[in-house]
């Protein structure tokens, strides 16, 4: 069958597979948005993928001051785990080592819902005592006395169990530089959508995996048929022109925002066309079978 | 739907107690019915029709039309819809009140909100004394919610506060905020003698305030996050609380004659 083209780039008759996660949202705000955005960075920091991480986490978004509960700039960070339980956990921990400490942060639920994770409610108790709860109508927040002032933290915020983890696209190009182009320019598209992260560095990955290995010890293990380098030796999915491939693997506290992710990132690899990105886009499945979420290329095509 | 509307026909000669008057109480009553309720406080019967001319109406939104001193307990133990009295009232309007939404647009005698869970309840004019406090032998006072008086309000506004947040856009009498246990209490104007008198946790703002006494001690002048975050949630309550809390303020803990946990704010 011929491949369906899109300016010129071939697009795989294939589909993201993904899966149900547990995902919340919180703002952080500080004095200035170099500091929300610090502790924003150092909180999402080593939580590219849930097998060594414990969680998935970035930065959805920045916020200004006119849209954030206490006038000052905000960041909104995504956290995405397997259970409810290991979330809480990543959650406190990383609030707790990260933005807690972070100067002049303050931190607030931003995803509604009963489902509820702790988070200040947890962080209280480094108050010592000294700590102070004030309600506000349904609003609950704990200051904690600290030595920049207090560190004002939300009760709980919401808990969604609709979160989908795992969309993504395989970027391949003939060479390190176009494939390059092509997925900055994705992750650039994707950043814009609201609700998603994409966990890995700067938003894409070079290390895809394929499920097991030769080594017992190995859950997952290099995707040799995306490896160029071994595109003669294996039973490659790689065509003769493909001399790198990237990946941008997507989270979203919807399976709409993941959709919409997919959507535009395919977008601005199209419009770049085949001459100084990526020759053909992708995507990775295990077959169908282990994830409810699938996302067709062709269907989210420009 | 239109509200109930319960229209005074002339000054009651006996106080009256209208705790029967709430949405809750009064569902699914024709309106011949909610006339035969008896609101009398002395041996003197008086019914609902007697005092009122009624014009039938959905009861989850009540009206006064008319007020008097004399017309208490409007409102007790409302859990949710409106009642809006457009005149005065007497003592403890919106008493162990836990939802829905009260305004009295006149004056209030002593007790209004006592002991209030939740709602919100505002006072057009003046209120009388022990705002939102417990009568004798309770625990706790207010307990939740949120209290606006456009007015003064009388002595010991918040009295054994326990939680929710009091906004008195006047002046308070002596000793508001005694006994506090926690939540929040902003006094707009002028306040009496001994802010915060025992109080163990929460917290008070006052724009003006008089000498504290010795048993609150300095914390410094700060801009704290949570202040800024109440000023927002109350922007649209009371402007001119919402700016108080936008300005540096100075801390004083106390009281330490008691847990010393609570504070009194003022601008810096």
């Amino acid at each position: 069958m011929r491949p369906m083209k899109k300016n010129g780039v071939r697009i795989d008759d294939s589909f993201a597979e993904a899966f149900p996660m547990r995902g919340t949202a919180i703002l952080i705000t500080a004095p200035t948005r170099r500091w929300a955005l610090q502790a924003a960075i150092t909180m999402t920091g080593f939580a590219t993928s849930v097998i060594g991480c414990g969680a998935e986490a970035g930065i959805d978004g920045e916020r200004s001051g006119k849209l954030t509960p206490d006038g000052r700039p905000g960041v909104r960070v995504l956290v995405f785990a397997m259970s409810s339980d290991t979330l809480e956990t990543q959650l406190v921990n990383r609030a707790g080592q990260c933005v807690l400490t972070s100067p002049g942060s303050a931190c607030f639920a931003d995803l509604d819902g009963t489902d509820r994770l702790p988070i200040g409610d947890s962080l209280r108790y480094f108050g010592d005592g000294w700590q102070v709860s004030k309600k506000f109508g349904d609003r609950h927040f704990w200051r904690v006395p600290v030595m920049d002032g207090e560190f004002l933290c939300e009760a709980t915020t919401g808990l969604t169990k609709k979160a989908v983890g795992g969309g993504n696209l395989l970027i391949m190009g003939a060479t390190p530089e176009t494939t390059m182009r092509a997925a900055e320019l994705a992750v650039d598209a994707m950043n814009e959508v609201e609700g998603v992260i994409l966990p890995f560095p700067g938003g894409i990955v070079r290390s895809g995996s394929k499920v097991g290995s030769k080594y017992k010890a190995m859950m997952a293990s290099t995707n040799d048929a995306y490896c160029p380098t071994l595109r003669g030796a294996v039973k490659t999915s790689l065509d003769e022109d493909i001399g790198c491939v990237l990946e941008i693997v997507i989270d979203g506290l919807t399976e709409e925002s993941v959709a919409e992710a997919m959507r535009a990132g395919l977008a601005a690899i199209v419009k770049l066309g085949p001459d100084h990105g990526a020759v053909r886009v992708g995507a990775g499945n295990y077959g169908g079978k282990l994830g409810p979420f699938h996302f067709h290329l062709k269907d989210l095509l420009p | 739907m239109k509200p109930l509307v319960l229209a005074l026909k002339q000054e009651p000669d006996q106080r009256l107690d209208l705790s029967p008057l709430v949405p809750h109480l009064l569902d699914g009553k024709s309106a011949k019915e909610i006339a035969e309720i008896e609101l009398q406080t002395t041996r003197e019967k008086i019914a609902a029709g007697d005092i009122f001319k009624i014009r039938s109406g959905g009861v989850g939104s009540i009206r006064f039309e008319g007020g008097s001193l004399r017309l208490d307990n409007v409102g007790q133990g409302l859990k949710s819809g409106e009642i809006i009295v457009e005149g005065d009232c007497g003592k403890s309007p919106g008493r162990v009140m836990s939802g829905g939404n009260l305004v009295v647009a006149g004056d209030c005698g002593p007790f209004a909100g006592s002991a209030m869970s939740g709602g919100r309840l505002e006072i057009g004019g003046d209120a009388g004394d022990f705002l939102a406090a417990p009568l004798e032998g309770e625990m706790e006072g207010m307990t939740g919610g949120l209290l606006i008086v456009r007015g003064n309000a009388g002595e010991r506004a918040g009295d054994r506060l326990r939680r929710g947040t009091i906004v008195i856009e006047g002046s308070a009498g002596d000793f508001p905020g005694s006994r506090m246990i926690a939540g929040t209490l902003i006094v707009l104007k002028n306040c009496g003698t001994l802010p915060g008198y025992l109080m163990r946790r929460g917290t008070i703002v006052l724009a003006n305030p008089p000498e504290l006494a010795p048993t609150f001690v300095d914390c410094g002048i700060h801009e704290l996050a949570f202040a800024k975050v109440f000023a927002g949630l109350l922007r649209d309550e009371s402007r001119a609380a919402a700016r108080l809390l936008g300005r540096p303020l100075a801390r004083f803990a106390g009281d330490m004659a008691a847990l010393g946990k609570g504070e009194i704010f003022f601008p810096a």
